[in-house]
This record gives C-alpha cells, structure tokens and sequence, in this order.
C-alpha cells in the first residue's frame, strides 16, 4: 500500500516541478516580454556558434514590441537541412548562419524569400554573392592555418608561408586538418587547396601533404583541443586549421591574462578560406514587416559591431568599428583563397569523395 | 546440478493459465501504452522522414550506396561493435561478479562512480582521455620520465584502441549493473546442491549458475552490442575520420552533404541489423527464462574472507578504479588548473592550481544572451532527467510485465522494444523535425519534446533492467497473493513490487543517466531557454582560449556531480518496508 503512494506521490511532484519550472509550457510570457504590452514573437533560426550581447536584443525587443525566440539549430548544416525539411511550415520567421559553401544549396531549396534591405547599400558588393538579395550577408571570416609560437622558437623553425612549403620534410607531421566531410573548417581549407591548384591538381598535393604526415581529425573540436600544442589541450602539432580570429581568442580568454597571443595565422596567398554568413527571411513567415526589420537590425552598425567579440567574425558593414583588441591579433590575409558559391555547390560532393579516397583510404 | 536441469525442464513462470480469456486481454491492455508511445514518437517520425527520403532515391543512387557507400562502414560497424562489446564483458563480468558477492567499504560510492562514464558527452571523454592519456597527458608524462624517452611512447587518438577503449569506459556500468544485479539474486542453494551432488566448481558454474545468469547476460550484451553499434561522438572525435560507422556515414550524408536520400537507405540497412539483431536475442531468451525464488541480498553478500577473495575484490577494485574513475579524476584536475603565465614567452609549460573556471561560471562576464548560469542549467537537465524516469518507468513496466507473462507474439514485440536503441539518432532528431513542428502537436515548441525523446533511447535499457527480474519471479506467489484474496493490484504491489525494486533502481539509473547525458537530440531539440548542461560544455569547447576550455571542464565535474548525486539519491531511494531482493 504504502509503497504505491509514494511512487504516486514522487510521480506527481515529478509533474508538479515540471509544470513550475517552464513556463513556457503554459504560453506564459517570456522576460523579454515583461515589459511590453504586445505578445508579438519572432521566431530566429541560427547556427550552434550565434552570439549576442543581451542589451542589444532586449532594446530591439522594446523598441519593436516583440519577444525574440533564438533556435539554435545544430551545426550550419543542420541548421539548414532542418530549415529544408520544414519548409512547408516554417520552424521561424528568419534564418541566420547559411555560409558561402552551403549558400546555392539553400538558395535552390527555395527556403528565403527576397528582401532589398536599404541597409545593402553600406555593404560592399563583394561580400553579396546572391544577386537576388534572398540572402544577404552578415559577417565574415578567414579559415586560416594557426601556428604555437612556443614550438616553432624553440626549434628554430621557420613559419611556413605558402601551401607548398608545407609539403617540405621539416614540417613532416606537424599539421593537423579536420576532415572536410565533417567540418566546415576542414571543407574550407580543402576549397583553399582547389583554388590554388585547381580542380585537377589539388588531390596531388593532398597526396604528397599524406606522405608528410598530414594528421586528420574528424572536427575543430578535436584539432584545435586535442591536437593542437598551442591551445590548453597541449596536443602534438604545432600547426591547425582554425580562424584568423583564434589567436585573438585565446588572449581575450587567457587565464591568467596575457598581453601576447601564444598563437598567430598564417596568411600567405592562397592559404586562408574566407567564409561569408548569411540571414535571410524565410518563406511562410507570419510577420514580414518585423522579419524585415530584424534583418536590417542584423546588418546595421550596433549588431555589427557587436559580433566581432561575441562570434568572433568581421562585420560586413564597414561602417562598424572593430573592438581594437580583436584588431591587435588578428592578421588579415591579402589574398584569401576565393571560389564561387556555385562552383562549391556543383563540385563539393565529388571534391569532398576525391579527398576521401585521397587522403583517407 | 538435478536441481538445475528441473528448473530448466519445467519453468514455474510458464504454467498454463487457469482462465485463458481474461490473461491474453490482461497482457494485451498492457501492451497499448507502450506500442503507441513507441508507435508516435518513434515509428511515425522515423518512416516520415525515411519517406521523403527514399521518394529521391534514384535507381542509380541505389546500386551505388549499396555497392560503394554501405559495404565498409558496414562491416567496420559490426567489427568494432562485436569487440568492444567483447572486451565491455571481459572488464565487466569480474566486477559484477564482485559486486553481488561481496561487501566491502567504499562499494556504494564506487558503483556510483563507475555509472558516471555512460553519461559523460564524447567531447568531454576525449578531453578526459587527452589528460589522461595524451601526448602531454599524465601517463606519457610518467612514461617519459621515468623511461627518458623524448618523444611521448603512447599513441591513443585516432586509433581503434580509443573507440575500443571509449566503448568500454561508456558501457562497463550496464554489465556491472544488469548481470551483478540479477547475479545478487540468484538462489545459492542451486549451486551448493550442484556441489553436493558432486560437481566441481567450474562444472556448477557452467551448468548451474551460468543458465540461470544467461538472460541477463544476454540482456546486458545486447545493450552494450547496440549502443557501440550505434555509435558517433566516440567514432568521430576519438576514432577519427579513417573510420566510418553507418551512424557517421547517415551524419555525414544527411547534415553535411545534405544527401537525404542516400542517408535514408543507410539508415534503413541500419535497422535491419538491429532488427535481425533483436530478433535472434528476443528468440534466444525466450527459450531461456527461469524462474526461481529471489534471495534476499544480505543472504548471498559477504564480506571478503582469505587471501584469495581479498585479492578478487581488490584486484577488480583497482582494475575498475584505474579504467573508469581515473579519467573522471582527471577531468576534475584539470578544472582547477591552469597553465602558469605567458606559453608564448617561456620554455616549458608549468601549472598551477585555480578556482577561477568555477567564479567564471557563474558570471555573464560577456552579457552573452546565450549566458547559461550553472544553476539553471543543472536545474533543467535535472528536470529533464526526472521526466524521463517517469515517462520511461511508466511504459517500461507495462512493457516487461507484458514480456513477462506467456503469450504469443512477444518476441517479436519485444525486438521491436529495443530498435530505438539501434536505430539512428540523427534521422529519428530530423523525423521528429519534420512531424512535430505543426499543429496539432506542435511538440517543438514545448519542452515535452526532449523527455520524450530521452525516453526513446531509455526506454529500451528499463525494459532490459526490469524483465529479468519479473521473470523470475514465481507464479505460484502471485497466485498464492490471490488465493489469499489479494486483488491484482494489490498481488502486484505486495509480490511483484518488492521482488522488481532493485531491478527498478538500476532502470530509474539508467533513465537518469541516458538524459543527463544525451546531446545529440538535445541540440537538435532543446529550447534555446531551457539548455542543459552538456549544451553548456559543448558552448564553451566550440570556442578558443583557456578560459573557455577550463569553463568546459568546470561544468562537465559539475555533470559529473550532479549526475553522481542523483545516482546515489536513485539507490538510496528505496521504499523502506520494501524488503532487499
């Protein structure tokens, strides 16, 4: 008897937290909503990495009436197969973190609709790669090869400065890459070694970098914690694919501080992958006109400023001033490696499998 | 050893009943809820998305996935599976052996302790193996050292000894709490009649104790087989991209070369293993349940006495604390340590101790909306734990009371049971995408949604912990409950209850445990307000910089902690009144 009303017991207080403790259950108001009359949510997809200061959004919130619900949906391409696979009703009403690689593949989805924002008239061409503003640019970043300054002083070994010195015997085994099927750094500079050997000579060099003892790992993650000497994980190779904006990290989130970054990039030609982000505003919205604004808010001066020390990229928006600490540290290439967002989309299954059976097998 | 071949020739549990009507309704009622939980949540999102995918799938496409992108993850699946399911057992079985036969101090907390590996995210084990293991890690350091070798003698990472290694870090606890429990309860008396009778120790083992230990063996071996053959953060981060489980290759098919179609096939190769898989164990257990009166533990434990015993219980002590508690041990240390001054202005890495990671925790230092203060994040996967105890245990037990009583059907009900467990998490996460973001069951938007899909990957270890023990449990004291005027009720609560308590335990452990763990559907799944605290880790790791990686590993012992907690809170749990079988 007794034993059966406890389990009850211990059920509904079970049930009991559980209704307390999330108040969304019960279509309560979020705290952003607190202060606002209006009940107005507008729902934003992104990527796992998407960073915000919170005053910013809560002043967006105020000014507009509107709750903001962030759904961070997986890595960028996750987050994307999940924005494909709902199209028909849409999880949100826009949806952030769709990079150069996987920009064609969206744009033939037919996920966005177009918006010409007036903001895109401060942003460079360059950086607008889909003509029909379905997708509009945000940031931007470099993919470049990081270096331990420790090991390379202490062995008095000269910083390599070109993708074909890395072939040489004194760097046998001090690289380390992530593997392009699995991680978007690892494509990126996979799609550097294209551009600069071309699509018929890049696997030769992947072949000679596999006889210098090129080591492989499936994500940044592993490569940069794991593997790489120069972070805390105090791994074997000195030499990582990563970010130009690394080296910049690891002062910013030094302990103890320090006034050196431990790290630098390599920015020879051709040898960092820059990456483009993109928002775009999502058919089937239920609310266009705050859609639209939130994508202006997106690409105006506040928010760009604001994503250099939150997600670690460049703003597209030159008018934006880039925090001085994240400047200091950063090295910017001169010739980041460059291929169109439709050349990735035709090739990048056969590229990705050519390496495989290249690098891998 | 007579003793054992009647028990086997004629199985008390399996009399025929005495009203043939009312116990096939009884059974079939209690079939209804954990059919149409499996049947919503898991059946019909999973042929959705297969549907959509396999529509896309050309002829050509078929041939090829089938002759080129299939055979090899296929085959490397099944190999590294059957290995460290192999070796799980070998670390496993001593230890469980220990832990139904002895008393010894320290044996609640070391239980406990050896349960924290299974839900610890695969990025955290690798950190946790790096500092243990790694080039620079502990272990290479002693080596170098001691041996005057300059270059690190140990290679882990990117080797099939760390998926194997991984495997039996994650997995040891599920024999360890599966076969030691059912082990507990075997009735010794069986084997010192074999003894009397004249069998030798090996000989009473292999035909006394070793038929009556085989459900649960198989149970615990199952578990273990499905789970590696599964596998994905272990294969990705510890193995490296020269190996390719079908899990990694529906990963990579589906979320990075968004080839939905392929992924689906693979997928569906999947299941079919896993549905072949738990049809040659639900046939080969049916053949083999027997039932006999559970033992009350303190009749069978004992304190170790002579050298001998001293030396297993020590032996598998040592063993077990060295394989599992010293990587979580390591993973503490290197929350409270730090890399002294600039790396890049000197020679040699020194450390020092620091509880900044801890005070870094629970400050928004960066007014990050995305900011997770710890508390809040305990608290959620705590709740989200919770929940999925309840929701598992509920269906669980109808489900083994179910599989507990003769009837037809049930081996094929009870393989269809454990295909969450062998099926692929990433297409079931975008099946549920793609089923419930709609109204009328717009599960996305409520926080239901990540219990529920917690449960699915629970739901077949509770099933596995609970049906051992119902199925030992004699008819006859039901119907002598019921001769005495018990309703079925109450026969259910004074006879089955008791027996099935411990049982429970290790099922509400394993529930727990699966849901503070689980990361793959969480991401995919959670709400933004409510993330957990392998979410957490997992923001700090995606970023550079010692801050975030000593944050990382500050919240994975907070993980640990809790987890560890709730473990001991789960054992101690116990009704009191309940008798300990």
């Amino acid at each position: 008897m007794r034993q059966g009303s406890r389990i009850v017991s211990l059920v509904v207080l079970a049930l009991f937290l559980g209704a307390c403790t999330f108040p969304g259950m019960r279509g309560g108001a979020g705290p952003g909503l607190a202060a606002s009359g209006q009940a107005g949510t507008l729902n934003v997809m992104t990527h796992d990495s998407f960073d915000v200061s919170q005053g910013l959004v809560t002043q967006f919130e105020q000014a507009n009436h509107v709750k903001i619900s962030f759904f961070k949906s997986g890595d960028a391409g996750a987050a994307l197969n999940k924005a494909i696979l709902s199209k028909d009703s849409p999880l949100a009403d826009v949806f952030y973190g769709v990079d150069n690689t996987f920009l064609s593949r969206a744009l033939a989805a037919g996920i966005y609709q177009p918006y010409n924002s007036p903001l895109l008239a401060q942003i460079p061409k360059a950086f607008q790669l889909d003509p029909t503003d379905h997708a509009l640019p945000v940031d931007y970043g470099d993919v470049c090869l990081n270096y331990d300054k420790m090991y390379f002083a202490d062995h008095h070994l000269a910083v390599p400065q070109s993708l074909e010195d890395l072939v040489k015997p004194e760097y046998k085994g001090l690289l380390v890459v992530e593997n392009p099927a699995t991680s978007s750094p690892g494509l990126a500079f996979l799609l550097a070694t294209v551009a600069h050997f071309g699509p018929d000579q890049f696997l030769g060099y992947w072949k000679q970098l596999r006889q210098n003892g090129v080591v492989v790992v499936d994500g940044w993650e592993t490569a940069y914690y794991t593997n790489f000497s120069g972070s805390s994980g105090k791994g074997s190779q000195p030499m990582v694919v990563s970010y130009a904006s690394s080296p910049p990290a690891e002062v910013i989130f030094a302990n103890p501080p320090i006034s050196q970054a431990p790290t630098a990039s390599i920015v020879g030609p051709d040898m960092c992958f820059r990456q483009v982000e993109f928002v775009g505003i999502l058919q089937g919205t239920k609310d266009l006109g705050l859609a639209q604004k939130f994508v202006d808010f997106m690409l105006s001066v506040p928010f760009q400023e604001d994503m250099p020390l939150k997600m670690f990229v460049y703003p597209v928006n030159p008018n934006a001033k880039v925090p001085a600490a994240f400047v200091q540290y950063t090295q910017v290439p001169d010739r980041p490696a460059q291929l169109s967002p439709e050349e990735i989309a035709q090739n990048r299954d056969n590229w990705i499998a050519e390496w495989t059976q290249a690098v891998l097998h | 050893m007579d003793a054992g071949r009647t028990a086997l020739a004629a199985p008390e549990g399996r009399a025929s009943p005495t009203r043939p009507g009312a116990p096939r309704l009884a059974r079939l009622a209690l079939w209804i809820a954990p059919l149409a939980f499996l049947g919503v949540f898991f059946f019909y999102p999973l042929g959705a998305v297969l549907r959509i995918g396999l529509i896309g799938l050309s002829a050509a496409n078929w041939v090829k996935a089938l002759r080129e992108t299939i055979p090899r993850p296929l085959w490397f699946t099944f190999w590294q599976a059957s290995l460290s399911t192999l070796l799980t057992l070998l670390v496993g079985l001593p230890g469980a052996y220990v832990f139904a036969h002895y008393e010894f101090p320290g044996k609640t907390l070391l239980k406990a302790l050896t349960t924290i590996p299974f839900i610890l995210p695969a990025v955290v084990v690798a950190a946790a193996f790096n500092a243990l293991l790694g080039p620079r890690g502990w272990v290479n350091f002693a080596l170098m050292s001691i041996l005057g070798l300059a270059v690190p003698p140990l290679v882990l990472v990117n080797t099939l000894w760390a998926i194997l290694l991984a495997h039996v870090f994650y997995n040891t606890t599920v024999v360890l709490r599966i076969v030691g429990n059912h082990w507990a309860h075997l009735d010794p008396r069986w084997n010192q009649a074999a003894r009397v009778l004249g069998a030798g120790r090996t000989r009473a083992f292999l035909e006394v104790t070793l038929p009556l230990l085989w459900p649960a063996l198989l149970a615990a071996a199952l578990l273990v087989f499905l789970f590696d053959f599964t596998s994905f953060g272990v294969i990705l981060i510890l193995g490296g991209p020269q190996f390719s489980t079908l899990e990694v290759q529906i990963y990579v098919e589906a979320l990075q070369l968004l080839n939905l179609p392929v992924a689906s096939l693979v997928c569906l190769v999947q299941l079919l293993c896993t549905l072949i898989l738990t049809g040659a164990y639900a046939r080969m257990t049916s053949r083999t349940q027997v039932a006999s009166r559970p033992r009350s533990q303190s009749q069978v434990r004992i304190r170790p006495q002579g050298v001998l015993q001293r030396g297993i219980v020590a032996a598998v002590v040592i063993g077990l604390s060295l394989l599992l508690v010293s990587p979580l041990a390591a993973l503490g240390l290197g929350s409270v340590t730090r890399l002294e001054a600039n790396r890049a202005q000197q020679g040699e890495v020194r450390y020092g101790l620091t509880l900044d990671f801890y005070r870094e925790l629970f400050q928004n230092a960066r007014q990050s909306l995305f900011y997770v203060p710890p508390i809040d994040a305990a608290r959620n996967s705590i709740l989200y734990g919770m929940a999925t105890v309840v929701i598992s245990l509920s269906l669980g037990f109808l489900a083994a009371t179910a599989l507990s009583r003769p009837g037809r059907g049930n081996s094929a009900l009870d393989s269809l049971l454990m295909l969450p467990l062998g099926s692929s998490a990433v297409t079931l996460g975008l099946g549920l995408i793609v089923t419930f973001h709609r109204p009328p069951v717009d599960l996305h938007a409520s926080p239901l949604l990540l219990p529920i899909a917690h449960s699915l990957v629970a739901f077949p270890f509770v099933v596995r912990s609970l049906v051992p023990a119902l199925a030992t449990i004699p008819k006859r004291l039901r119907e002598a409950a019921a001769m005495l005027g018990a309703s079925p009720g109450r026969a259910w609560r004074e006879v089955d209850l008791p027996i099935v308590a411990r049982a429970a335990a290790v099922a509400a452990t394993f529930a727990f445990a699966a849901s503070m763990g689980e990361f793959g559907a969480t991401s995919l799944l959670a709400r933004p307000e409510y993330p957990t605290l392998p979410i957490a880790i997992y923001r700090f790791l995606s970023l550079p910089g010692a801050l975030n990686y000593g944050q990382a590993l500050a919240m994975a012992t907070l993980l640990m902690l809790v987890t560890g907690l709730g473990i001991l809170l789960i054992e101690r749990l116990r009704l009191p009144g309940v008798g300990e079988f």
